[in-house]
Order: C-alpha cells, then sequence, then structure tokens
C-alpha cells in the first residue's frame, strides 16, 4: 500500500497501533490516516477502546507496539519537548467535560490562551465572551463548572477545546446528552469549523445522525476481535462494508441481510 | 404451558449460575440449553442473560493465591511505589530548578489562595493544640520538678521542648491532617475527572502548575507556623507557672536564658523539610490516586498516614544526626 504516493498529505499517519491497558490488550493493528479537514469519526461500541485511542493520539497513553506521526513526524519517539510542541496545536474535549472545577468557566477558556502568549485583558475577555458564545453559553463566564448542567459542562469543554483556534481538534462523545436542537447545533458549528478555520477534527461518537451528517471518514473498532473492523466514509459503510457487524452498527441493527 | 409464571430474581439467577458452571466445565462443547419447558417470561429473560457469550469480555489475569505469589506481589507493589516516589521527587525538584530559571507557568492567585489556606486559615488550630501542649508540658514537668523545689526549671523544660521538638512536631503533624489531606483530596479529584491530563494536552506541566504553589506555600508557612507554635506553646507553660507561683517575668527571663538561638533554629530549619515532605508526599498521593471517585478518598488517607509517618520518621533521623553532631 504504502507504494502508492498519496495525493493530499495526511495530517495524522497510525501504523501498527497496538493499545493495551497492562495485559489486557484493548485493539491491536491499527492502521489508518487522517487528512486535512476531514471530520474523522471514531466509533464502536461501548467499552470498545474509542476513549483510549484518543488518548493514544494525543500523547497521554503510549502505544503498546506500533507509531503515531502527524504531519509526516513520528510523534511517538519524538522527545518530550517536541511532544509538548505538537501537543500545544491540539484542542481537547474529554468524554466527562474535564473542566478545571476550581476555575470559572471564563478562567477555563482564558488560562489556555494566556498561556500561549501575552494577551491584552481587553482582548481576553472579547476572546472569551465569542467563545462561549459560539457553544450557546453567553454571559456564563462567572459560573463555576459545579454550578452548571451536564450538557453545558459538555459544551463548555468544547468552547474550551476551541480556546486556541487548534489546528486539529479531538471531541469524546460531544453529542452525548444534548438535546437534538443543541445536537444538530453542535454538529452545525463542528462544520463550520472545519470550513472556516480549516480546522482538522477528530470525533468519538454514537449518533448515527450526526455521523452521516458531517463524517467523511470513520473507523470501526471491532469489541469482538478487538481490531479494526472498517475505514471509509460512513455512507458507503452503511451500505457497501463488507463487515456486517459494521453495516448492523450503522443500520441500528437493522440490517438488510446483504449489502445491496 | 405458555403461561407468565411469578417468580423474583433469585430463580433466573440460580438457573444461570448453573447453566455457566455446566458450559465452564466442557469448554470444547457447551451444552445448549433447551428452554421449551420453562414460562415465556422465565425464557425471554435467560435469553437475554445468555445473549452475549462471556468470551468477548477482557480475562482478568487469574488470581493465584500461593503465599509465594503474594510475596512476590508485595515485593512488585514495594518497588514500584518506590520508583514512582522517587520519580516524582525527581520531577519536583526539575519543576523547582524551572521556577528559578523563570520558566515554570502556574497562576500566582493559585499560589496566594494556597498560602491563606496553609497559613492564615490554620492559625487557630495551631494556636490551640500547641498552647495546649505547652500547658501539658508545663503540668508534667512542674510535678516532677517541684520534688526538688526547683519548679522555676518549668521554664527551661516547657522553652527547650517547644523549640526543639515539640512546636515542629506539632505543627508539622496539624499541617499533615489538615493540608496534606486537602492536597491530595484536590489533585486526586482533578485526576479522576481528567483535569490533569486537560492541563497536559494545553501544554500545561502539571507539576509546575499544580505542585510547585502548593510546596511553595508550604516552605514559606511551615517556619512562620513553627515559629508562632513555639510561641503559643511557651505561653501555655507560662499561665500553668504563673497559677503554681512562678510570676510571668521571671518565667519569661528564665526561658530566654535556657532557649539558645542554636537549639530554636534546629525546630524551624526542620519544619522546612517537614513541609517538603507533607507537601510532595501528599501531592503524589492525589496525582497518582485512580480514576474514580473512591480512588480520592483512598489517596486522601494514604496521604495523611504516610505525611504524618514520614515526619515522625524523619524527625528520629533528625535527632539522631544531631546528638551525633553534639548539637
Ligand atoms: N485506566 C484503565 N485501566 C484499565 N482498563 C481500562 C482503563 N480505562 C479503560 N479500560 C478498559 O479499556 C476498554 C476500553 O475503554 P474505553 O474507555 O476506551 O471505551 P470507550 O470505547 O470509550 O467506551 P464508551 O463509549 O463507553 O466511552 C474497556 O474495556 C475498559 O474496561
Ligand atoms: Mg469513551
Amino acid at each position: 500500500m504504502s507504494a502508492t504516493p498519496e495525493l493530499t498529505a495526511a495530517k495524522v499517519t497510525v501504523k501498527g497501533l497496538t493499545m493495551t491497558y497492562g495485559t489486557q490488550v484493548v485493539m491491536h493493528d491499527l492502521d489508518f490516516e487522517i487528512f486535512d479537514k476531514d471530520i474523522f469519526v471514531i466509533m464502536g461500541g461501548s467499552g470498545c477502546g474509542k476513549s483510549t485511542l484518543l488518548r493514544h493520539l494525543i500523547g497521554l497513553l503510549e502505544p503498546a507496539k506500533g507509531s503515531i506521526s502527524f504531519d509526516g513526524k513520528n510523534f511517538t519517539a519524538a522527545d518530550p519537548a517536541e511532544r509538548t510542541d505538537t501537543v500545544r496545536r491540539f484542542g481537547v474535549m474529554y468524554q466527562s467535560g474535564a473542566l478545571w472545577s476550581s476555575l470559572t468557566l471564563g478562567e477555563n477558556i482564558s488560562v489556555p490562551l494566556e498561556e500561549s502568549g501575552k494577551i491584552p485583558p481587553k482582548t481576553l475577555r472579547d476572546l472569551v465572551a465569542y467563545k462561549l458564545a459560539l457553544v450557546g453559553l453567553a454571559g456564563y463566564e462567572n459560573y463555576y463548572p459545579s454550578q452548571i448542567s451536564g450538557g453545558m459542562k459538555k459544551r463548555a469543554g468544547i468552547a474550551r477545546a476551541m480556546a486556541r483556534d487548534p489546528d486539529l481538534l479531538f471531541l469524546d462523545e460531544p453529542g452525548a446528552g444534548l438535546d437534538p436542537l443543541s445536537s444538530r447545533r453542535l454538529d452545525d458549528l463542528i462544520l463550520r469549523l472545519r470550513d472556516s478555520q480549516g480546522s482538522t477534527i477528530v470525533i468519538v461518537t454514537h449518533e448515527l445522525a450526526s455521523i452521516f451528517n458531517i463524517s467523511n471518514r470513520a473507523i470501526f473498532l471491532d469489541s469482538a476481535t478487538h481490531s479494526q473492523g472498517a475505514l471509509g466514509n460512513p455512507c458507503d459503510l452503511r451500505d457497501h462494508s463488507e463487515n456486517p457487524a459494521v453495516r448492523l452498527f450503522l443500520n441500528r441493527g437493522t440490517q438488510p441481510t446483504s449489502p445491496r | 404451558m405458555d403461561a407468565h409464571a411469578c417468580f423474583d430474581s433469585t430463580l433466573p439467577a440460580f438457573l444461570l449460575a448453573h447453566i455457566r458452571a455446566v458450559t465452564d466445565a466442557t469448554p470444547d462443547k457447551p451444552p445448549s440449553p433447551a428452554f421449551d419447558g420453562l414460562p415465556v417470561n422465565l425464557r425471554a429473560l435467560l435469553e437475554l442473560a445468555l445473549a452475549v457469550s462471556e468470551e468477548s469480555e477482557p480475562q482478568t489475569p487469574s488470581d493465584s493465591s500461593s503465599e509465594i505469589y503474594k510475596l512476590g506481589n508485595l515485593t512488585l507493589v514495594v518497588w514500584t511505589n518506590g520508583k514512582a516516589l522517587v520519580k516524582f521527587t525527581g520531577e519536583t525538584m526539575l519543576s523547582l530548578g524551572r521556577l528559578v530559571t523563570g520558566r515554570a507557568i502556574f497562576r500566582r492567585k493559585d499560589f496566594w489562595l494556597t498560602l491563606q489556606e496553609c497559613g492564615v486559615q490554620a492559625l487557630p488550630i495551631v494556636s490551640l493544640i500547641s498552647f495546649l501542649i505547652g500547658v501539658i508540658l508545663a503540668f508534667v514537668g512542674n510535678v516532677q520538678l517541684a520534688n526538688f523545689g526547683a519548679n522555676l526549671f518549668v521554664a527551661d523544660l516547657v522553652g527547650i521542648a517547644m523549640v526543639r521538638e515539640m512546636g515542629v512536631m506539632m505543627t508539622a503533624i496539624i499541617m499533615s491532617g489538615r493540608t496534606g489531606a486537602a492536597f491530595a483530596a484536590h489533585l486526586g479529584s482533578m485526576k479522576a475527572n481528567e483535569e490533569i491530563d486537560a492541563l497536559r494536552t494545553f501544554g500545561f506541566n502539571p507539576f509546575d502548575f499544580l505542585v510547585l504553589p502548593r510546596l511553595l506555600s508550604l516552605l514559606v508557612m511551615m517556619p512562620l507556623l513553627t515559629i508562632y507554635a513555639n510561641f503559643a506553646g511557651i505561653l501555655g507553660g507560662m499561665l500553668v507557672g504563673y497559677f503554681v507561683g512562678i510570676p510571668p517575668v521571671l518565667y519569661w527571663t528564665e526561658t530566654l536564658a535556657a532557649v539558645t538561638l542554636t537549639a530554636s533554629s534546629l525546630g524551624v530549619i526542620k519544619s522546612v523539610f517537614f513541609g517538603a515532605i507533607i507537601a510532595i508526599g501528599s501531592c503524589r498521593q492525589g496525582m497518582q490516586a485512580g480514576n474514580s471517585t473512591a480512588a480520592v478518598g483512598q489517596a486522601t488517607t494514604r496521604a495523611v498516614v504516610t505525611a504524618i509517618t514520614s515526619v515522625i520518621v524523619l524527625d528520629s533521623a533528625f535527632a539522631a544526626i544531631f546528638t551525633l553532631l553534639h548539637i
């Protein structure tokens, strides 16, 4: 495969990635690429290792085998300083939100902004207000994470992930716990971020509607075989995947018996 | 025969356990149980419970219960714990280095808040405990010294005991229970909520951001609190002295004569080390806690226990060293 020259350079390249917790193998031999401006979805059953894969991609966990590269540079073998530089370009929303609980929402967003360089206080305030407004939380600057609802925490987490206009945005189940309208708004937001800022976005999600709406490529993690189930455009996978588990998943278990 | 039966969960649980037992006994050709005769609702529940085969679940490593296995496991735990502590201490030193070269990033506000929390807010309890320790020492000393008609020396006893040992020791124990627990609980819950991971992915160093302000606060506050505790203890002794007939002025001059600068600086020097081990130990327990809320509680308990133990162990080491040096 590697002999075929790639037209668009891959933003993220994962080669032979095996992920383990101690002796328990979560997934083995994952091979995929994420291209510039992709909205790439990681899907699979609950507990199959999606969050684990995300944590490997952002460098919080070390691969047991295999490598991860960003823009062609090997991330797994890089030294800590280089890795920190790479990670700085990321925005991450964690499954639990992971807002800093001793800081207000405003501070949650301004702290990462201040870290990236000196910003005048007025600009900083405006930036924070803008990011919160993008996720529909305008005016919540002075609330603490304990004072807002679960869905609001998710959205605040997304606002924080977008704080530094990241090159690569990782979202772990951003839609879970949102009502249908907010969920729809979120899809819109993700599409616009991609189109207007040119970010590449990696999302873990179960929401079939938003998978088909926004994603152009997806990977399916098969919990039965602990390996990569399928890779490709979600609509194609739904109708033509050779892997029955994938068709089943993408058709909510009510699949036509054979691929059309 | 297709009727609904009345039963509670013990019946399907019992049946499931038996089916599983038979399946485990003959793994190569598992039996396919027939539920034909069963009531519909029971059959439906059993089919549901058996729908997902157990094979796809990750197998937990076998828990061998042999003594040698346990010993080996214990050795490994001690070894990994030791390594983790050394690594954590090393990271903290690097972090201090970055502070000196001005490259450490943390919020000044965090530092001031922690300083207030482990300084001013600890004053009432430190005052009370040290004062009472002074009172106790004076009472005990007075009873013995009065036998020789030498009860003025209560001032010497209380003064020296407070500044060399009891002042710093009590402060360290109070701070272990109060501040050490608070550090471990706070960092532990941040760990459980992935907040520390979030710091990391924003390019912050969690050591600089979280451990450094806490370590600095204790390094600043421990000596100050110790000096304060010494005075509180001497005041307690003075009160007892007053009641047994030693005028306060006399008590004070006697204390000044007994307590040398060397003796009082020993306590203060020790307090800096105690502050460091309390901060490092409890932050480590917090940062290395597991990913659940239960783990936060365990980390807090462990932090307090290890902080108090290491304070006392370190103090006996100091006592041995000072004796050897004839200080
Ligand atoms: N810290 C850990 N230590 C050991 N095993 C873990 C740990 N975290 C997760 N696991 C295991 O790894 C597997 C994958 O977990 P992961 O959190 O990646 O699942 P997921 O696909 O994100 O699930 P969900 O959709 O429910 O969030 C699970 O079987 C889980 O038990
Ligand atoms: Mg997950």
